[in-house]
């Protein structure tokens, strides 16, 4: 479902977000 | 650069260009040659959203720009996956169900005549005045580090876009645009492997970015609420959010992009796939040149990145300032190299204490050099005022040609031409396509074949390719390349964005209510770029909101609409 692609598409998004700050706490 | 990476370059961008001629020949009609034979898939599609965004800018300054301040510029692309799964939900299934040729269409649908001039008109203007800064950005940088001459590298990429586009359009641009990235992502990887490999022995990738982290380069996602800060985890998602949702949902060469899918499920998922892959895309360019950062701090970079025109002043000058900076500078960064190798041994040896006090070591010394490159910047500017790029500009190109074997070197500089020519022909290809569509067939001939809208489309493209190789040749353009393309859009972006969304949601607000709130929302944020000095993100918020907040003031002080228009809404 289109539904799911973009629940899957926001996911995504939310996991780069949280990378890139735990990223920027690993290496402070 | 030598035969090889000559031959690589111009076999590259020759081959490409004359595939994609021959490959659409013929093309007589009009809806074939403004949205492809309409049999394009999402892959395709994906990958042409994907160049037309990413122009040379964003591959041969985006590093330089992580090696100066880091990670932060990724916070810019944090609205896009949101924006893009509005546009497949709102925007696309209504372009497509009208079957227009330009978004600018779809506003003569929903208002009235003089909305859709407007729309086309802010989106002509806005990429007429950019029109130049596609091919200029790279010519600049290249011509300076080649020693090539500016104009002729300005006239020969600018007119081989605009054979390609003009002889096979919307295909021909989709077509050049998938090989073209596949040969920019190739370089670019390559460029990373061999940095990777170039990291002295002993600095492994963790220790690679301890480092960064200790120089402040690491700092990926800002919390902070202040609107004095360009990049925030804030301004991103919601001011980036409108700038995606603007650049993606109405200027016409990214929706001429996806409009060209062979049905409604290949533009979505060309659409999320963009949603998926921007940001990492964006962060491995920025990390590429916060890793270029920590091996310059262990291999001696010049003072100056951009060395011609630092040698150039050098012969010149008669008071030895700029060699004697160059010899201090050779010696703060040795000494400053001691303290990292210092740095790195105590955080091996796990001796926090001893890691602690060489990191506060390395941060003195390092501030040591960065005030040697400032006296030099300092030095050159007052030389020669208006010096046309930032040095970060030619950081990237510089670790290319002092690092990468021959071969390497003809494929960056090869992607560098790609990402240039890729973006152009978009923009070409959607500035001749408006200016058919809403302009000419509009106003000037309504009911001529579609063979003459397929000339006059070729003509009026040719013509934005001479004016964008005009304003390139004689325009003093903007200093700060990256930001430049940006604030010009976000001038127009918010409005823009706002007359769609009265569009979409706001069935009761008429033409020419929208029509004069648009301009009364333009002069306000016009007034408040010169006034205020927050973020450029913000005023794609301002823009948007003030357009649609004025238009429900009018509407009501004008009285009820008779209704929306049916099949438009």
């Amino acid at each position: 479902s289109w539904r799911g692609v973009y629940a899957l598409v926001m996911a995504v998004f939310a996991g780069w977000v949280a990378l890139l700050a735990a990223l920027s706490r690993m290496f402070p | 650069m030598n035969a090889l990476d000559y031959s690589i370059l111009v076999g590259t961008m020759l081959g490409i260009a004359a595939y994609a001629v021959w490959s659409t020949r013929g093309r007589h009609d009009l809806n074939r040659y403004l949205k492809g034979a309409g049999g394009t898939g999402w892959l395709t599609i994906g990958l042409s959203v994907m160049a037309t965004q990413a122009s040379a800018i964003t591959f041969l300054s985006t590093p330089g720009q992580g090696y100066e301040s880091g990670l932060g510029f990724v916070q810019n692309y944090f609205g896009a996956p949101l924006a893009l799964v509005i546009i497949a939900v709102v925007f696309l299934p209504i372009y497509r169900r009208l079957k227009v040729y330009t978004a600018y269409e779809y506003l003569g649908h929903r208002f009235d005549p003089k909305t859709r001039l407007l729309g086309a008109g802010l989106f002509l203007l806005q990429r007429g005045l950019g029109a130049g800064i596609t091919i200029y950005a790279p010519a600049i940088v290249l011509s300076t580090v080649m020693g090539w001459r500016l104009d002729a590298t300005i006239v020969c990429s600018g007119l081989l876009v605009v054979v390609y586009t003009v002889a096979g359009g919307c295909d021909a641009v989709s077509l050049t645009q998938k090989y073209q990235i596949g040969v920019i992502f190739a370089g670019m990887v390559a460029a990373f492997l061999v940095l990777l490999a170039r990291l002295p022995a002993g600095l492994g990738f963790s220790d690679a970015l301890a480092l960064a982290g200790g120089f402040h380069k690491m700092e990926a996602v800002d919390f902070s609420l202040s609107f004095d800060r360009r990049y925030t985890i804030w301004s991103g998602m919601l001011g980036g959010m409108f700038l995606a949702l603007s650049y993606f949902g109405t200027d016409q060469s990214q929706v001429q992009r996806y409009l060209s899918g062979a049905s409604i499920r290949e533009s979505r998922l060309g659409l999320m796939f963009n949603a998926v892959f921007k940001i990492p895309m964006q962060f491995f360019i920025l990390l590429l040149g916060v890793l270029i950062f920590v091996f310059y701090q262990f291999e001696r970079p010049p003072v100056y990145f951009n060395r011609a025109a630092w040698n150039a002043q050098a012969a010149r000058a008669t008071d030895g300032r700029l060699r004697s900076l160059d010899a201090q500078f050779t010696e703060a960064h040795a000494a400053e190299k001691a303290t990292l190798l210092a740095w790195l041994a105590a955080r091996h040896a796990g001796d926090r204490a001893g890691e602690a006090e060489a990191r506060a070591g390395a941060l003195s010394a390092h501030a040591r050099v960065d005030a040697i490159r400032a006296g030099t910047r300092a030095a050159l500017d007052s030389a020669s005022p208006g010096t046309k790029a930032n040095d970060s500009d030619y950081v990237f190109i510089t670790f290319i040609l002092d690092q990468l074997p021959h071969g390497l070197i003809g494929l960056l500089v090869t992607a560098f031409f790609g990402a240039a020519l890729s973006s152009k022909a978009g923009e070409l290809n959607a500035l001749g396509s408006t200016t058919t569509v809403d302009v000419y067939r509009h106003l000037v001939r309504r009911d001529a074949s579609d063979a003459h809208y397929v000339v006059a489309t070729k003509c009026f493209t040719a013509f934005w390719g001479l004016v964008a190789i005009g304003f390139a040749l004689f325009a003093n353009l903007a200093e700060n390349l990256i930001q430049a393309v940006n604030i010009l859009g976000s001038i127009f972006y918010g409005v823009v964005l706002g007359l769609f969304l009265v569009a979409f949601f706001l069935k009761r607000i008429g033409g020419t209510a929208v029509f004069w709130s648009a301009l009364a929302a333009q002069a306000l944020v016009f007034v408040l770029y010169f006034n205020l000095g927050i973020s450029y993100l913000w005023y794609n918020v301002i823009g948007c909101a003030a357009c649609m907040a004025f238009s429900v003031a009018l509407q009501a002080a004008i009285g009820t609409r008779a209704g929306p228009t049916p099949s438009a809404a």
